[in-house]
This record gives structure tokens, C-alpha cells and sequence, in this order.
């Protein structure tokens, strides 16, 4: 008893660990004057970064490890915890490392933004502690239950984190659309979950795996409706957390309503979270009804791409229309998914990872150029970026280059591997619709481009800019961040070969 | 005994009631996060009705679950709701509006 006690808490000691940093972050930060703020926020990043570590250190030592819960046939490697409530595998501790470090990464960008706004306290790094520990848990769940609570321990903290700006007005009216529409998501998921329940018995992925295998789900033509009623119901939850039309009704609001760190936080790793709760449930739950699912992914990744790409354009405001472009990226993100091979859901994969990297420096940027008092979320306050900040603009070109899917860039290997994945499924139509929607988008991030390098800057801008200084650890990151896109566009060998590993590990 | 179906029957009335609240109510907030707790007992009501009549107590452990988040869910809420009072002086929906496009 005692041993699988301890057994269970070693395979969940990264989130053990995080739970209790980010309690004593809480905690020890009441005990901090205001001048002394930089030790909660080095404790947090240090929380992260020794979490990181942990999740790598403990990577495949479950397959030495002898106990009855540990599978160590052949190549498969997955251990389960807590009555298999939890699961540890090679996709979940890859999210994870991704989802830290890009946290960590935002720790930095946003240093000084928080500083400016007053908003550099302890709540803020203890509630994105919580919504990381959240999103581990969801990638981590086994069971429906566990979905659930991560999700739930994410929401709430974005909630609060969203109108954490007391004073602000667009901030607390953005949280509120976010908190009415997450909740009514979480509701639908929940009903789902309720009915799938009901018919299978079982609360674990196994079993209602086993359960969708024997209902004869399998063979075409087969109909459950009972079954049917409970994934639609998942699917509009799924769809409203990952943010797929038509369910993408909060993303432009949130996106432009909250703090720039807040929306750099929600513009990132929640995409990988979301996914690895997509991945779960839709992949190791209800895998055998892929072709029920592929149907509705279908019509949510057509809707996704034309609305993200096509309203982008409309936008005066960057905020806005990188809001957009994440509709647009999600789009990808679900024909990947829709794909059904083991192709598909490493491309995904990739371009999940992918996509949260290049956001977080599109986001840094305008934090960059925002001063105290000041937001730079218009794209006019991109005019000129070239002769004020010409290193800062070679790196958003990079990234908007990336986000279009312009070659060298890492962006268009991503696509290209989802597309490629796409018409292996026998959906050319697909592939080619996506193509033409990508050049509809890559208009407006060309246009972005166009009036960094092309546009003059208005006087004031350059007046109101001089004396502001942008720290240097920033800078550094910024520069590794664009070139890392670059990097990994012209070689993305050695990180497709990881996640094409890890999706054929997991897939079991 | 009552059978399974009556239990579903009034989940999947109460889960209507809640949705249409939410789309019908065109003024106060307050109405929508009542929508919401009612839907959140919609699906607590399909969760017990299941466990029971599965034998299986999984389904009402989840439910003590829901119960408690759907109060922690209500906390924000209506802490939200209370801050955007401060900022806008009206808990009205079609107020909500600042934000386009």
C-alpha cells in the first residue's frame, strides 16, 4: 500500500512540486515590501524552471521501475497513477517541458510591462503558477475527472487574471465575456462527459475507450446516437476552450481587452494544453469513432480558416488581429488533428509547439514598444519600427514570416507537414482550401510588414519613445526567440523526429 | 422505481431551460451566472441518475467535484461582476459592448 503511495507521488512529483511552489510564492510574498517584488518573481521562475527539470530528469525512468501498473512491453512506455487517474507518458512530459519553458520565457518578457502597470505583485505570478499547474494536469488526466479539474484550475485563473487591471474598464469587461462563455464550454463538456459516462460506465480513458471499441462504433455506417449526443457535446466544449470557429466568439475580445502579459499568457501555452486535452479525449477516449469526429472537425477547421484569415483583415488593432490569426492557427491545429494518422497528430503536434513559440514573440514585441501609460496595440504603432528599432523589426518580421508560413521560417514546414498529412487522409480539397485561405492571411501580416518597413513614424511617436528604455534580458530573448524560428525552419529535423517519436510512443 | 429515463428527461429539460435562459436574456448579468449554476446542476443531476443506476460511485464523486468548482466558479464570477460595476456603473449585457468587430 504504502509502495504504491509512493510510487503514485514519484510519477507526479513535477506537479507536487509545482502545487507547493506556488502555494509558497502566495505565501512568502505577503512578507515582501514593494521593492523587494523581483524575489517573487525569481522564485516563481526558478518554481518553473526547477519543475522543468524534474518532468526531464523523470523522462522513461517508469520503464525500469517494476511495479504492476508500469507497462514495459516492447517500445511502450506509460505509467499510471492514482487508481490510473494519471498518466505519464512521452506526449505529456513533452507538453509539459514546452508549456514551462515557454512560461518561464513569458516570466521575462513580461517583467518590465508588469512593472509599468502595477501589476508586478504576487498574485500575478501566483495565478499563472495555478493555470500552469492546471494545464500540466490536463495533459497528464487519465480519467475525465482529471480533464475537468486541470481545465477548471486553468479557467479560473485566467478569469482572474484577465481583470486583475482593477481599474481598467476593456480589461474587467473582456473578463467577464471570458468567464460567461468558458463557463457555458465547461457546461457542454461537462454534459458530454455526463452522457459518455452514463453509457459507458467508466470515468478513465481506457475504459471508455474499450467501451466505444465493443459498441461498434468502428465499422462505417454504424449509429449510436447516445453516443453521437455525448461527442457533439464534447466537441462545442472542446471547440470554445481551443477556440475554433464558430465557437471563437471570445478570443478577439479577451485577446484585446486584456493586459498585454495576460494575453501573451492565454496566446500560448494553453494551445498545447488544449491540444493534449483534445489529443486525450478525442484520440485515447473516443478513438474509434474518428469517423464521426473527423465529419465535425472538418466543418470547424473550414469555418476556423476562413473567419480567422478573412476578418484579420478588417483589423486596425494588432491585438485583434493576432486574435484572429490564432482562429486561423487553430484551423490547422484541428485539420491535423482530423487527419486521423499518426502523421497527423505529430504534425500537429509540431505545429502546436511551433505556433505558441512565434506567438510569444509577436506578443513580446508589442509589450516591448508599450511604455508606462501606453499601449502599442495599434498597427500604426508598428509605423516605422525599421529606422527606431531595426533589430526588433528583422525579429517581428521573422515571426510574422512564420505566422504567414513564409519560407525559411518555421511556419512553413508546419504547415506544409499538416497539409501534407491532410491529403494522405484522402482530403485534397481540404489541403487545397487551406492553401488558398493561407495567402488570404499572409495579406495581413505582408501589410504588418509593409508598415514597419515602408511607413514613416509619426513625430510624436518618435518623441513619446525617447527616453523609454526596453531591458536587455528581453532583447536577448527576443533575438533567441526570432532566430530560434528561423533556426528550426531551415532545420526541423531533430524536433519533428522528437514529436513523430513521442505521438508513436503514446499511440501504443 | 423510477425509471432512468424520467431522470434524463428533467437533466435535459433543466439543461435546456439554462441555454435558453442564456440566449433569451438580453439585460442583466446576474441572470446569465444563474444560467450557468443551473446548468452545472443539469449535468449533476445526468451524473447521480447514471451512477445509480450503474452501481458505480465514480459518477458521485464527480459530482461533489462540480459542486466544488461551480463555487469557486460563482466566487469569480461574481467578483468579476463586481469589479466591472466599479468600472462601468451597469450590470447590463448589451452594455458589454466597448469592444468590436
Amino acid at each position: 500500500m504504502t509502495e504504491t503511495i509512493m510510487s503514485d507521488i514519484s510519477r507526479a512529483l513535477p506537479e507536487i512540486f509545482l502545487l507547493v511552489a506556488a502555494f509558497s510564492v502566495l505565501l512568502l510574498d505577503l512578507f515582501l515590501s514593494k521593492s523587494m517584488k523581483i524575489v517573487t518573481f525569481l522564485l516563481a521562475q526558478l518554481s518553473l524552471l526547477t519543475t522543468a527539470w524534474l518532468v526531464y530528469n523523470r523522462m522513461g525512468v517508469e520503464s525500469i521501475a517494476t511495479s504492476a501498473t508500469v507497462n514495459n512491453v516492447e517500445s511502450v512506455q506509460y505509467a499510471l497513477a492514482f487508481s490510473n487517474m494519471y498518466i505519464k507518458d512521452a506526449l505529456s512530459d513533452l507538453l509539459k517541458i514546452a508549456m514551462l519553458l515557454i512560461g518561464s520565457a513569458g516570466f521575462i518578457y513580461t517583467r518590465q510591462y508588469l512593472r509599468d502597470r502595477n501589476m508586478f505583485s504576487g498574485e500575478y505570478y501566483a495565478l499563472v503558477l495555478f493555470a500552469i499547474l492546471g494545464m500540466m494536469i490536463m495533459v497528464s488526466a487519465n480519467s475525465m475527472l482529471l480533464i475537468y479539474l486541470g481545465l477548471e484550475l486553468l479557467s479560473l485563473s485566467m478569469y482572474a487574471l484577465v481583470a486583475l487591471q482593477r481599474n481598467n474598464g476593456r480589461a474587467s469587461e473582456a473578463a467577464m465575456k471570458y468567464f460567461v462563455l468558458g463557463a457555458i464550454a465547461s457546461g457542454m463538456l461537462l454534459y458530454g462527459m455526463s452522457i459518455i459516462y452514463g453509457l459507458s460506465g467508466h470515468l478513465d480513458l481506457t475504459g471508455i475507450a474499450e467501451y466505444v471499441k465493443s459498441s461498434g462504433m468502428t465499422k462505417a455506417g454504424s449509429f449510436d446516437l447516445g453516443l453521437l449526443l455525448g461527442l457533439s457535446f464534447i466537441l462545442v466544449g472542446l471547440g470554445f476552450k481551443l477556440g475554433v470557429a464558430p465557437f471563437h466568439m471570445w478570443i478577439p475580445d479577451v485577446y484585446d481587452g486584456a493586459p498585454t502579459a495576460v494575453t501573451q499568457l492565454i496566446g500560448t501555452i494553453p494551445k498545447l494544453a488544449a491540444f493534449g486535452m483534445v489529443f486525450r479525449l478525442l484520440v485515447e477516449g473516443l478513438g474509434d469513432m474518428q469517423t464521426s469526429w473527423q465529419q465535425i472537425l472538418i466543418l470547424l477547421a473550414v469555418l476556423s480558416l476562413a473567419i480567422g484569415n478573412i476578418i484579420a483583415i478588417a483589423q486596425t488593432n494588432l491585438k485583434r488581429m493576432l486574435a484572429y490569426s490564432t482562429i486561423a492557427h487553430m484551423g490547422f491545429v484541428a485539420m491535423g488533428i482530423l487527419a486521423g494518422s499518426n502523421m497527423g497528430y505529430s504534425a500537429t503536434l509540431f505545429y502546436t509547439i511551433v505556433y505558441a513559440l512565434t506567438a510569444l514573440g509577436g506578443f513580446a514585441v508589442i509589450m516591448m514598444l508599450s511604455r508606462k501609460g501606453y499601449e502599442a496595440d495599434q498597427l500604426s504603432d508598428l509605423k516605422g519600427l525599421s529606422q527606431r528599432h531595426p533589430w526588433m523589426a528583422f525579429m517581428m518580421m521573422i515571426i510574422l514570416f512564420s505566422m504567414a508560413g513564409v519560407p525559411p521560417t518555421v511556419g512553413f514546414y508546419a504547415k506544409m507537414m499538416v497539409i501534407q498529412s491532410v491529403v494522405d487522409a484522402n482530403l485534397a480539397w481540404l489541403a487545397v482550401y487551406a492553401v488558398i485561405l493561407s495567402v488570404v492571411g499572409a495579406y495581413y501580416y505582408l501589410r504588418a510588414i509593409k508598415i514597419m518597413y515602408f511607413d514613416k513614424a509619426d513625430t510624436e511617436t518618435t518623441q513619446a519613445e525617447t527616453g523609454h528604455k526596453i531591458g536587455l534580458d528581453s532583447h536577448i530573448l527576443l533575438s533567441a526567440n526570432g532566430l530560434s524560428l528561423l533556426a528550426l525552419g531551415i532545420m526541423p529535423g531533430a524536433l519533428m523526429a522528437t514529436c513523430v517519436a513521442v505521438i508513436n510512443v503514446t499511440m501504443k | 422505481m423510477i425509471p432512468l429515463s424520467n431522470f434524463l428527461i428533467l437533466g435535459a429539460v433543466l439543461f435546456s431551460i439554462s441555454i435558453a435562459g442564456m440566449f433569451l436574456n438580453r439585460k442583466n448579468i446576474l441572470i446569465l451566472l444563474m444560467c450557468i449554476e443551473l446548468m452545472l446542476l443539469a449535468v449533476n443531476i445526468n451524473f447521480i441518475a447514471f451512477s445509480h443506476y450503474l452501481n458505480d460511485m465514480a459518477g458521485q464523486v464527480f459530482v461533489f467535484f462540480i459542486l466544488t468548482v461551480a463555487a469557486a466558479e460563482a466566487a469569480i464570477g461574481l467578483a468579476i461582476l463586481v469589479v466591472l460595476f466599479r468600472n462601468r456603473r451597469t450590470i447590463n449585457v448589451q452594455d458589454l459592448d466597448e469592444m468590436r468587430g
